[in-house]
């Protein structure tokens, strides 16, 4: 036994993701949750250009981020000021590999793949492709998920700053790339929510499917 | 207690827009969707009680981690320690107060504003009374869900007591134990499914007083 998977937009269904009603809607035309009132679009309104300007964004200011220094310590005579990456290859040589592990997975890496991940899920929602939509759907939940890690070194930035405050014996302070960088993790989260996954999956044809739909 | 969506009600997939009829299922299990896996609703038997014994607990959790220094830190004999809001301020001292303004909504403001309004509708629905503003409580709900990040914050204080380890001897506060208590009520608290709250208020009679229930 089998069935067939319906859209809601082939049959005329508006469904309200924020508070779960489903209500009919003829065509195109503008409507709200009479529940909710919440604007039941039949994608989210341009999805596709809003998530290219945020990621845009993003990409520009991922440079500052990355290159201008996000903490100066000083400690005695010794000043020094750290960008991301500096301070990530400081924790790697004190020993403290696994935490320079998590700090660059979450500051570098995580930026970068959402960067490439949505570029790559636009492109393809773009050029109207129906390569493994299912795929295509787990990274973009991925990507939703693991964004707001990469706040992390500004939380770091500001608790270092707040504890070590020994006057010209040791000092930090945190630096304007503290800022750009915080503006690249909004601004990621921005573009991940602008996207509708749903784009990843009109230009799939529905198929057969199993009955069975609980699982746990 | 709460009653929730009828069973044979349609729920459509937020994900890729497939159109299926509620089932009852098993105690605490999950329905996910056939062709891209995403959650689609939850057996929601449960009442409203574990909510608000979460958020209290979340409360309770959120005031410690304020009242009491999450950290304090030793060098030559001198020490001093951090709290919360010390920590949100630090920035703001060195002319970034963009990053205060981040940290400070991340960390404090809307993991509070989160824990306040879940147990402002969750009491009254308990009680199954809808309160006043019930929508706009629960929209702003939604706004904030992404931009609380307390469980990043928490390891964001692994990370700094590791960049110190080589430098000054360094001490969790009380407020770290907050923290931690703090991370694991939210997760729990927002493993939750919004739409339930939406299903339980359309059973509640008014909370203006006037006894007529909602119709479904």
């Amino acid at each position: 036994m089998s069935t067939r998977v319906v859209t809601a937009h082939s049959i005329g269904l508006r469904p309200c993701h924020v508070c779960g009603q489903v209500h009919r809607a003829a065509g195109a035309q503008a409507i709200r949750c009479p529940r909710c009132q919440t604007r039941l679009r039949v994608r989210e309104h341009n999805s596709v250009s809003r998530t290219w300007a945020y990621l845009l964004a993003t990409a520009i200011l991922y440079i500052p981020a990355n290159v201008l220094p996000i903490l100066q310590t000083q400690q005695l005579l010794v000043t020094r000021d750290d960008t991301i990456l500096s301070g990530i290859a400081e924790l790697w040589r004190s020993g403290a590999w696994d935490l320079a592990l998590i700090v660059f997975v979450a500051s570098i890496l995580v930026p970068l793949v959402k960067i490439v991940s949505l570029s790559f899920l636009l492109i393809s929602v773009q050029r109207r492709s129906s390569w493994h939509p299912k795929a295509r759907t787990r990274l973009y939940r991925m990507i939703d998920f693991i964004g707001h890690w990469s706040m992390l070194d500004v939380f770091v930035v500001s608790l270092l700053a707040a504890l070590v405050q020994f006057g010209p014996y040791a000092h930090a302070q945190p630096e304007s790339g503290a800022v750009a960088f915080g503006a690249v993790v909004v601004l990621t989260m921005l573009a991940s929510m602008s996207f509708d996954p749903r784009l990843i999956w009109d230009t799939v044809p529905a198929g057969p499917v199993p009955d069975s739909i609980t699982d746990d | 207690m709460s009653a929730g969506a009828k069973s044979g009600t349609l729920v459509v997939c937020k994900d890729c827009d497939a159109v299926y009829s509620r089932q009852p299922l098993p105690w605490q299990s999950r329905a996910r969707c056939l062709r891209c896996h995403g959650a689609l609703y939850r057996d929601h038997r449960e009442g409203f009680d574990g909510t608000i014994a979460l958020a209290t607990a979340g409360l309770i959790a959120f005031v410690i981690t304020n009242v009491y220094p999450v950290m304090s830190i030793n060098m030559q004999g001198s020490s001093n320690t951090a709290t919360l809001w010390q920590t949100v301020l630090a920035p703001e001292r060195y002319g970034l107060g963009a990053v205060s303004v981040l940290v400070a909504m991340m960390v404090f403001f809307t993991p509070m504003l989160q824990l306040l309004l879940t147990l402002y509708v969750a009491i009254p629905l308990h009680l199954r009374h809808r309160p006043r503003g019930f929508a706009t409580a629960m929209h702003a709900l939604r706004y904030l869900r992404p931009w609380s990040m307390v469980e990043v914050f928490m390891l964001g204080a692994l990370v700094a007591v590791a960049k110190l380890a080589g430098l000054a001897s360094v001490a969790p506060g009380v407020g770290l134990w907050g923290l931690v208590g703090l991370t694991v009520l939210m997760t729990l608290l927002l493993l939750d499914d919004p739409h339930r709250f939406w299903d339980a208020a359309d059973t509640c009679v008014d909370g203006l007083g006037d006894k007529v229930a909602r119709t479904v």
